[in-house]
């Protein structure tokens, strides 16, 4: 009780005190301002596109900065932000879902430091992937999986149909799965420990093998946090710009939609960080980009609230369980 | 006849022995292979970082030189490895300002949320304090953009940084709250005892007491910062030259590592590999001190407030 007085002083206070508390509360409304403030602008500054376009933008597929023959449509580069956000979570979810086991159950001397190089991935910036990806990875993952992929199936599945070249959708998938790894396995084992220690040592006791505890008393008690934990690594692979720019291509309009795994293409960041600073300055261009980057936010958006509420509803029951 | 008796139990008992293990064997046997995959899945996470360190290593050692780290980039295809000098002195700068803009409004904000949160409102501020953590940051430069250079009519130092100050800020603002929490509420009390406001009691005596963490917290957020590259694209848009003053283009490590991943010389290569081993070192020893200072038990991501979290229950 003695803390809400505290927390809220009843207008009683001393002035400095009010200013203080004015401070904090504006430095708090500060992120909702800017978010705020930041749909408006984008949406401002990309009325031209969306006047001359109108809605049709977003499944437009032509894409030419041309001044007389401008024509411009996001839906490749939307498509192309999806598939490799989807290779990227096919290859991330059971990987990480590994990792959070492996953490939890092996021993604490080699399951921590495991655990923490997982972690170090998180901080390994962007551009470093992508050099990475461009001159060390895409020529080993040409040879070694996509051409055999290619040769094996090439002719019958429409997949793995295209000339493998190393810089395609699949490679940037596969990197982006690389660098979403760390944040789900970070949330999930986080929600894991939110089970009840009570609740997995029943299962031990009714005679449960390690995995058939995980199977019985984890998973279904932390489902909604693992869904949410994914859904995170969904929202970093969504708004990812260095890595996935420097491998997967950069086609732009029909050609960026991909016809097999193995064909360039371009998501909505790339196609931002690459022609955001060639476009002219007030160009229909410009607002083509700005438009993008605000249907990109929205999605963004959408993600990160629907999974920040699936964890913090997670933890929350951690908080209202019994502690141990 | 006890005999036969004794014949049927044992047979019973070898029957439900074999039972038992043909029933336990297969779950055993699953329990292995599950073992076994788990391991495999943390393996196969754990390559693409050794992978990437050592190429990095491998690749960029032989780049390093004091020449590397002090001299302008100078004109491409000369054969010498270009430098990355003005790239390391702009990334200094940027950080600093960011900080300048992020720190204060992020503790600031921490404050808010952990001595005068409760209502509805704080829960909304925390929940997309949480939220923009994670956004895309090239939409946040394009925001700077639209926002500052745009306005001013040329590219900026201060977009740059204000584009990287709200990266920071939420890192900060949560890392902040937590450390707060973390001081006992007797603490308060004996501050308020002494007859002292509220804002001296929260600026001298409780901020000290979390100082450590808050500090973790903003070393966090340095390390996040550091690598940006998005961002930086199109309020920076970076130079080949040393600072020149707060309104022209400016240098930054992770700007530089892309022109040179951009250009078709094996010399750029190089230094490319070079300056992405000294961006990656900067970073990695940010995160592995912020470890070993704050806490050798916990293993949680980067964010401190994670690791706060864990630390009090």
């Amino acid at each position: 009780m003695l803390k809400r007085e505290f927390g809220k002083s009843r207008g009683r206070g001393p002035l400095s005190d009010k200013i203080f508390k004015i401070a904090a509360t504006v430095a708090g409304a500060y992120v909702l301002a800017v978010i705020l403030v930041m749909i408006l602008q984008l949406g401002w500054e990309s009325g031209p596109v969306w006047q001359k376009e109108g809605i049709e933008f977003i499944w437009g597929t032509d894409w030419n900065p041309v001044e007389g023959r401008e024509s411009y449509g996001a839906l490749p580069y939307i498509i192309g932000t999806l598939v490799t956000s989807a290779i990227a979570m096919i290859i991330a979810v059971p990987l990480s879902l590994g990792v959070a086991m492996f953490v939890l159950t092996a021993p604490k001397r080699i399951g921590e430091p495991m655990g923490y190089m997982v972690e170090l991935i998180a901080a390994v910036p962007s551009v470093v992937f992508g050099l990475w990806g461009l001159f060390v990875f895409r020529f080993y993952f040409k040879d070694l999986i996509e051409q055999p992929l290619h040769n094996a199936f090439g002719d019958s599945i429409f997949l793995f149909s295209g000339n493998p070249f190393g810089l395609d959708i699949l490679s940037a998938g596969i990197i982006l799965a690389i660098m979403i790894i760390p944040t789900i396995s970070a949330v999930s084992r986080e929600t894991m420990l939110a089970v009840p220690q009570q609740q997995k040592e029943a299962a031990y006791m009714l005679g449960s093998t390690t995995w058939e505890m995980f199977r019985l008393a984890v998973f279904p008690y932390a489902k909604a946090g693992l869904i949410g934990a994914s859904i995170m690594g969904l929202g970093r692979a969504v708004g990812e710009t260095m890595a996935v720019t420097m491998i997967i291509g950069n086609a732009t309009g029909l050609a960026a939609i991909p016809d097999s795994l193995f064909d360039a293409g371009q998501t909505m960041p790339s196609i931002i960080a690459n022609e955001f600073i060639e476009a002219s300055p007030a160009s229909i261009h410009v607002s083509a980009l700005i438009a993008v980057g605000l249907v990109l936010f929205l999605i963004a958006m959408a993600i990160n609230v629907v999974a920040h509420f699936l964890v913090t509803r997670m933890l929350k029951i951690r908080e209202g369980a019994v502690n141990n | 006849m006890s005999s036969t008796l004794l014949q049927n139990s044992r047979d019973k008992r070898a029957e439900y022995r074999a039972m038992f293990k043909a029933n336990v064997k297969n779950r055993l046997l699953v329990d292995k292979i599950m073992i076994g995959i788990v391991i495999t899945c943390t393996l196969l996470a754990i390559i693409p970082l050794l992978w990437i360190l050592g190429t990095l290593v491998y690749g960029g050692v032989g780049a390093l030189s004091w020449e590397f780290f002090t001299q302008e980039p100078g004109a491409v295809g000369s054969g010498v490895p270009p430098a990355i000098g003005p790239a390391i002195q702009g990334t200094l700068i940027i950080i600093g300002l960011s900080s300048l803009i992020g720190v204060p409004i992020g503790v600031m904000s921490g404050i808010y949320l952990a001595e005068f949160g409760g209502g509805w409102f704080s829960k909304q501020v925390r929940f997309f304090t949480d939220v923009f953590m994670e956004f895309p940051s090239i939409v946040l430069g394009v925001f700077a953009f639209l926002a500052i250079v745009l306005i001013i009519g040329h590219f900026s130092i201060w977009a740059g940084a204000f584009a990287l100050s709200l990266i920071m800020f939420p890192i900060v603002a949560r890392a902040t709250e937590e450390a707060l929490k973390m001081v006992p509420y007797s603490v308060r009390e004996a501050g308020t005892a002494l007859g002292l406001r509220k804002w001296i009691v929260t600026l001298r005596i409780i901020i000290p007491a979390a100082k450590k963490a808050i500090l973790t917290g903003i070393l966090l957020s340095i390390s996040r910062i550091s690598g940006e590259t998005a961002p930086l694209i199109m309020t920076i848009l970076g130079s080949s030259q040393f600072f020149g003053g707060f309104d022209s283009p400016m240098d930054a490590l992770p700007l530089r590592i892309w022109r040179f991943s951009l250009q078709p010389y094996d010399e750029a290569r190089l230094s490319g590999w070079g300056a992405a081993l000294v961006l990656v070192l900067i970073i990695l020893a940010i995160h592995i001190a912020v470890r070993c200072w704050f806490s050798r038990k916990n293993t949680d991501k980067g964010f401190i407030s994670r690791i706060l979290k864990q630390r009090s229950v």
